[in-house]
């Protein structure tokens, strides 16, 4: 199991597209992501469960990949972070 | 006459087309056989995903890829495992339909969505509704009323729009949105500007009181519809009409141009905001920078303070959003007539000469300083200036200086990067501040004249009194003296001067403020275009000349009708 923690820099926070963006990502590995928020858990490959978690700019998000492919899958959702999703 | 708010501005007539939204009725069915209501809902769910991959190539053609984006998380929730699980089990579980199960599953999730205390993600119900009913078509096989194809050019009437009917929609015959619902920032608002098609929005029953057929005449900006004009009102739209395309094939002209007179003479036209939304305006209406951002609009309408995060995002938000271009925020402006129910203030006898703004600041430091932390985080993020309001004396202006000194070594301390280019100015509201500009010129970067004020302090004139209203006027020869004196002093110094107050954007005081030598002019969106067409055609030398000649003038009437 491996864990990241990311903040979310994004104006409006986790909007539809970032969410989008996670997802599709996530979606191209077979780890189970979760991200975990104030102790609840949500599921990165599902884009209401991103959204529900209603995150706005500044908050900072655990996500937590477990599967063969944990390592590289955090890595690219890494990535959309540092992008700031091309924002 | 039907009344709602102008969301997209413009004069339609035409023909009706309603969008009646059909109810699709879902009936509860139950099944023994799983696999075939799994394998229906399956070749739903590939339809609808196909629809929706045949309206991104559609979007990104006729609107833009940004647009298109909507429908990429629309595909995400087709494809949402939770739903999807969620639907699964109900249908082998309970036995029931697909139809059935996905009701069940889209409208909890729609629910959750509506109660969220947050606007961004209610709206996002919208969404959930939009795909819900995509699928549902697509497994009771019922077509949508197809809005690609149009014989003829029609003003669409519906309870609102959904962004598949915005994006899939034929823009060369939809000439006019008229919804039931929305606000100014709704999804079909936004739509409408975008594609500058006229709307009106927020009209309560506009689908009971108009009918399929019936032909419309509208104006998006004041938000007027008239159901079936007779000839005199239809003839009353065409010239309106006229007026509008004519005035706007004018005005586009002066896009993307800078501000200068025939004789060289360069100013800048600033726009006034009290929202980070309000930026898309700003920008709709080529503003070069923000003039005045009245802050105390984040204060309002709440129930505590905002804290320092929450600032900061609002004011980073409106530096990247200006891209590089000037943004001067005003510091908390409350008191006098804008009041926080959370912060008690005694009454006073006279609040506009009482505790507000810049004095409530030195005096509650701890709110102040939030606020001065807040902006100076956010000046890496773009050319932030940043203004104090309602200064009466040196003293004022000193103490509000250190304490922005402090709140930047604190951060600075922390570790946090400030800008540090940061100009710092101050308004010139009160009378008193502007005979000593000579003296308050040598410790700040600009002045903003806010002439709401400086009017109703200089000639002693409530605003809000009808009954004195006409001695309430920016022409008395008074004002127009401390205005000259203001831009002197600082042009002396070699600082700029702006204007923020109504004067400022009015097309009758222009040449007379320009040729006073006001270097930046901050007015509402709406009135820049105007504004830069009569600078560049004009001359400093006129304006100066017309300058020269108000000041000879003994009178407020005889000033007025000089220049009027």
């Amino acid at each position: 199991m491996q864990s990241k923690k990311l903040r979310v820099e994004t104006k409006a926070g986790l909007h539809a597209r970032p969410a989008s963006m996670i997802v599709k990502t996530v979606n191209k590995f077979k780890a189970n992501v979760k991200i975990v928020k104030d102790e609840k858990e949500y599921d990165a490959k599902s884009i209401l469960g991103i959204l529900s978690i209603a995150s706005v700019n500044g908050d900072e998000l655990t996500f937590v990949a477990e599967g063969e492919d944990e390592i590289p899958v955090l890595s690219k959702v890494e990535e959309l972070f540092a992008i700031n999703f091309g924002e | 006459m039907i009344n709602g708010i102008g969301a997209s501005p413009g004069i339609s007539i035409g023909k009706v087309l309603k969008l009646v939204k059909e109810n699709l009725i879902v009936e509860k069915r139950f099944s023994d056989d799983i696999d075939a209501e799994l394998s229906r809902l399956e070749s739903a769910l590939e339809m609808t995903r196909s629809d929706l991959r045949q309206l991104i190539e559609q979007t990104i053609v006729n609107i833009g890829e940004e647009e298109a984006n909507i429908f990429e998380a629309h595909i995400n929730m087709v494809n949402d495992p939770e739903v999807l699980g969620q639907v699964k089990k109900q249908i082998s579980s309970e036995k029931v339909n697909a139809e059935w199960a996905v009701k069940q599953v889209f409208n909890d999730f729609i629910q959750l969505f509506r109660d969220m205390d947050n606007d961004y993600m209610r709206e996002r119900a919208a969404d959930l509704c939009d795909v819900y009913e995509r699928i549902i078509r697509n497994l009771l096989g019922i077509k949508k009323l197809d809005l690609t194809k149009l014989s003829e050019s029609v003003i669409l009437v519906a309870d609102d729009l959904t962004p598949s009917d915005t994006a899939s929609m034929d823009r060369e015959r939809v000439i006019g949105f008229l919804t039931n619902v929305g606000g100014k920032t709704s999804h079909t608002a936004i739509m409408a500007r975008t594609l500058e098609i006229p709307a009106i929005v927020g009209l309560s029953n506009v689908t009971e009181d108009i009918a399929d057929g019936d032909y419309v005449a509208f104006d998006g900006e004041s938000g007027e519809v008239v159901v079936n004009p007779s000839e005199d009102m239809l003839n009353d739209f065409r010239v309106r009409q006229n007026r509008y395309l004519a005035r706007k094939t004018e005005l586009d002209i002066f896009r993307n141009k800078v501000s200068i007179t025939m004789d060289g003479r360069e100013v800048e036209l600033f726009g006034n905001i009290g929202t980070p939304d309000d930026v898309t305006s700003l920008l709709n209406n080529d503003a070069e920078g923000v003039g005045l951002y009245r802050t105390e609009f984040l204060f309002m309408n709440r129930s505590e303070l905002p804290n320092e995060v929450e600032q900061f995002t609002a004011y980073k938000t409106v530096l990247e959003s200006m891209r590089q271009k000037t943004c001067i925020i005003r510091t908390l402006d409350i008191g006098g007539d804008k009041e926080l129910s959370y912060l008690k203030i005694d009454k006073e006898m006279n609040p506009f000469l009482g505790y507000r703004a810049i004095r409530l600041c030195l005096d509650q430091t701890d709110i102040f300083k939030v606020q001065l932390r807040a902006l100076l985080r956010a000046s890496t993020y773009g050319k932030l200036k940043i203004m104090f309001p309602m200064i009466s004396s040196l003293e004022e202006l000193l103490l509000a200086k250190s304490l922005l000194q402090q709140a930047k070594s604190e951060l600075v301390t922390e570790g946090v990067s400030v800008s540090d280019d940061i100009e710092i100015g101050m308004m010139i509201e009160v009378p008193a501040a502007a005979l000593i500009s000579d003296v308050l010129a040598k410790h700040v970067d600009f002045f903003s004249i806010g002439t709401n004020d400086l009017v109703q302090y200089t000639c002693a004139v409530d605003r809000m009194n009808q009954r004195i209203h006409n001695l309430y006027t920016p022409l008395n020869p008074g004002v127009i003296r401390l205005i000259k004196m203001v831009i002197d002093n600082a042009h002396k110094e070699g600082k700029k001067v702006g204007m923020c107050g109504e004067m400022a954007g009015d097309k009758r005081y222009v040449p007379l403020l320009l040729g006073l030598g006001l270097d930046e002019f901050s007015m509402s969106p709406i009135s820049i275009l105007e504004a830069r067409k009569q600078i560049r055609e004009m001359t400093y030398g006129d304006a100066k000349e017309i300058a020269k000649q108000v000041l000879s003038l003994d009178s407020a009437e005889s000033i007025e009708r000089f220049i009027c």
